[in-house]
């Protein structure tokens, strides 16, 4: 599938996946791939210090835009910038906007949100939502990429809009709930992309939340993206004594041994991957992005960029017809 | 470089934590804590201790591992039969039932039937940030007073700074002595009539974002609450004692990677300023190098081969040294950042612990007699 098609999709795609699988590295991935594409992509992140801006090489981002990878590089390409929303800052900005100017200072400053987003669990996740709709509706030719509330909770999250709607039935909440469920629920708006790695506990997961997103939510899944996707070793069907032999290398049995030793645990790791990744195809009927596993010292500018390169490998590899999102009557 | 491992093997677990009545087992998502906490706990009991092991969130076949499965898991220990000289039990953590239980003990019969009921009560048992981990710390408190045990593992929940787990009692507490209770109740109490105007403006603003319900549901709840609040912070108060009671140790779950190793530094940091020491660090998923000593001859094998069969095989004893290499600097690194603690290595895994024998391996890693 062209890359440029696939990042214009949806305008908001949400990075979703347990935690330790990688969701903020392949959120910084997809934005920069999106760049790579010609698509200037705007990384919102709801949770402080994910260490989104050291995948970068700069400072952690704040409330107000602040540019990760500046457009042209290379030429034509478009740029990545980045915002943290908070819930108290979304708030001050809501009151504000609705003319509640005074009273919003006081509500932030008394902790008074704490005890609201009590009252009415979903409350934070509203405001955050609400934030994210306006930033969709005022880019229409960005890509925004929300990087999840890590350890598990993108489903409640982004269950919020539904259940919010039940408890609060009118008023200004309830339009932002709406509001956020409509784009939500809409596929040509939002897609989520959900993140996991080819091991028994994330596969399971990931299957069990793409069920739930889908059937319980009516949210649209884009294609899975697995991470750190190892390269499998090449067959080998001939002793490492008798190959040794064959080229005029002359090795002691240690290291006859060494050798044996790796690449038994390398092929091992391969069937336990190739397995998981089985598994993975057959119980969840998505189209996969796979980003091969690099070197976890520190992920920064250089990895994000070659892994972006990966991902557009993958993508370009995609069957269109498997990707595109439909509206329910579509075939 | 190699002697925090050292100083594991000299140790050892059992022996660092044999001191200990009380072993909370913290860190990241997705480092493998649960699994730890079992193993741990497991380890213990093989060692005649008679141990509860409270996990937060255990997956499916962890939990069937420890007898947890559907229908049997629940916050009262079950034992797990099968496993001596001492004792295992295992409890899977019900912040709900938990909070029930302490209201209900604060409360008389009346007072805690209203305030169970009130929804915001409800809200705040389940959603609250913070409340699942007090109710963690709570539940360990209230196990390690329980005579039928002499070891108490616990996991902390998942959240995003594990830290939140010990400033959870005081979070709380200052939740429920919140100064916007007074704001709340402003109506119901009559105040002075300047602050009534005040916090009237306030209530209505609120009760127009929100709607009046959701409002009216706090006021009842904090009306329901009153009288009860000392009792509370007493009782948080003993359960923050816990966490720095000499008899209680942190264990450090992280794995070598870098965002887990980031967070488990940060966590480091948090618990020294408050003046709580790691007892060790437990580092999951550890990849084993293929040989000791420098691979020199291989990495010459590699490139003279290169594209062969034997090439590619030397290249991969070459990238697992690396990575291994990587993986030790990254993990000494850690541990002489926060003051040369015993570091314990868990070799990475081909699958999920589905047993009590696949829990009985990490066992033994964990003690060093793998």
């Amino acid at each position: 599938m062209d890359p440029a098609r696939f990042f214009a999709a949806s305008r908001l795609a949400i990075v979703a996946g347990k935690g330790g699988v990688g969701k903020t590295t392949v959120s910084a991935v997809l934005a920069r791939a999106a760049s790579r594409a010609r698509r200037d992509a705007l990384l919102v992140e709801v949770e402080e210090s994910s260490g989104l801006g050291a995948r970068f090489d700069r400072d952690e981002p704040d409330y107000h835009e602040s540019i990760l990878w500046d457009p042209g590089d290379p030429p034509g390409a478009g740029s990545v910038t980045a915002r943290t929303l908070t819930p108290d800052d979304a708030l001050v900005e809501y009151l504000t906007d609705h003319g509640l100017d005074r009273i919003s200072r006081r509500l932030a400053r008394s902790g008074a949100l704490e005890i609201v987003a009590t009252a009415a669990p979903g409350i934070r996740d509203i405001l955050l939502l609400g934030k994210v709709k306006q930033l969709e509706r005022a880019s229409t030719d960005q890509l925004l990429v929300l990087d999840t509330p890590a350890s598990g909770h993108a489903v409640s999250f982004l269950r919020a809009p539904a259940l919010l709607l039940d408890s609060v039935q009118v008023g200004p909440i309830h339009t932002q709930a709406r509001d956020a469920l409509a784009l939500l629920t809409d596929p040509d708006r939002t897609r989520v992309l959900l993140v996991t790695i080819p091991e028994e506990t994330p596969v399971t997961e990931v299957v069990q939340t793409a069920y739930q997103l889908e059937d319980e939510l009516g949210i649209a899944l884009g294609p899975l993206v697995v991470n750190r996707v190892a390269t499998p070793p090449p067959p080998t069907s001939q002793p490492v004594a008798e190959l040794a032999q064959e080229a005029g290398i002359a090795l002691t049995d240690d290291e006859i041994a060494t050798i044996e030793r790796a690449s038994a645990f390398r092929q091992a790791r391969a069937e336990v991957q190739a397995e998981q990744l089985e598994r993975l195809a057959r119980e969840l009927p998505l189209p996969q992005i796979h980003l091969p596993a690099v070197s976890e010292a520190d992920v920064g500018r250089r990895q994000v960029d070659l892994l972006a390169r990966a991902m557009l490998d993958s993508i370009n590899a995609l069957d269109e017809r498997t990707v595109t999102p439909t509206r329910g009557d579509a075939t | 470089m190699n002697e925090p491992l050292a100083d594991a093997e000299r140790w050892g677990l059992v022996e660092l934590l044999s001191g200990h009545d009380v072993v909370i087992c913290a860190g990241s998502g997705g480092v493998g804590k649960t699994t730890t906490s079992a193993a741990l706990g497991l380890a213990a009991a093989r060692a005649g201790r008679r141990v509860v092991v409270v996990t937060v969130d255990p997956a499916r076949r962890l939990a069937d591992a420890l007898g947890l499965g559907s229908g049997g898991l629940g916050d009262e220990p079950v034992r797990i039969e099968g496993v001596g000289p001492g004792e295992l039990w295992a409890a899977m953590l019900d912040p709900r039932a938990t909070f029930d239980r302490l209201i209900a003990r604060h409360a008389s019969p009346d007072q805690a039937e209203r305030i169970i009921a009130n929804p915001f009560y409800q809200n705040m048992a389940d959603a609250l940030s913070g409340t699942h981990e007090y109710m963690a710390a709570e539940k360990l408190h209230d196990l390690a007073g329980d005579e039928r045990f002499d070891l108490v593992v616990v996991d902390t929940p998942p959240t995003r700074s594990a830290l939140d787990f010990v400033d959870a009692p005081t979070t709380l507490t200052r939740f429920l002595d919140h100064r916007l209770y007074r704001v709340l109740m402003a109506p119901t109490r009559r105040m002075t009539r300047a602050v009534g105007v005040a916090t009237g403006a306030f209530v209505r603003t609120v009760s127009k974002v929100v709607g009046a319900s959701v409002v009216e549901d706090a006021v009842e709840f904090f009306s329901a609450f009153e009288g009860l609040e000392e009792g509370f912070r007493d009782r948080a108060h003993e359960v923050a004692d816990r966490f720095r009671s000499p008899t209680t140790a942190f264990v450090l779950v992280t794995a070598p990677r870098a965002d887990a190793l980031t967070e488990a530094r940060w966590f480091a940091e948090r618990l020294e300023a408050e003046g709580i020491d790691i007892r060790a660090v437990v580092a999951n998923r550890v990849q084993p190098r293929p040989m000791s000593g420098d691979p020199g001859r291989f990495r010459e094998v590699a490139r003279s081969q290169a594209g062969t069969s034997l090439g590619d095989l030397c290249a991969t004893v070459i990238e697992l040294c690396d990575g291994s290499d990587s993986e030790t600097a990254l993990l000494a690194d850690l541990v002489e950042a926060i003051g040369g603690v015993p570091l314990v290595t868990v070799p990475v895994l081909d699958r999920d612990v589905a047993d009590l024998a696949g829990l009985e391996q990490i066992a033994a890693a964990l003690y060093g007699t793998a």
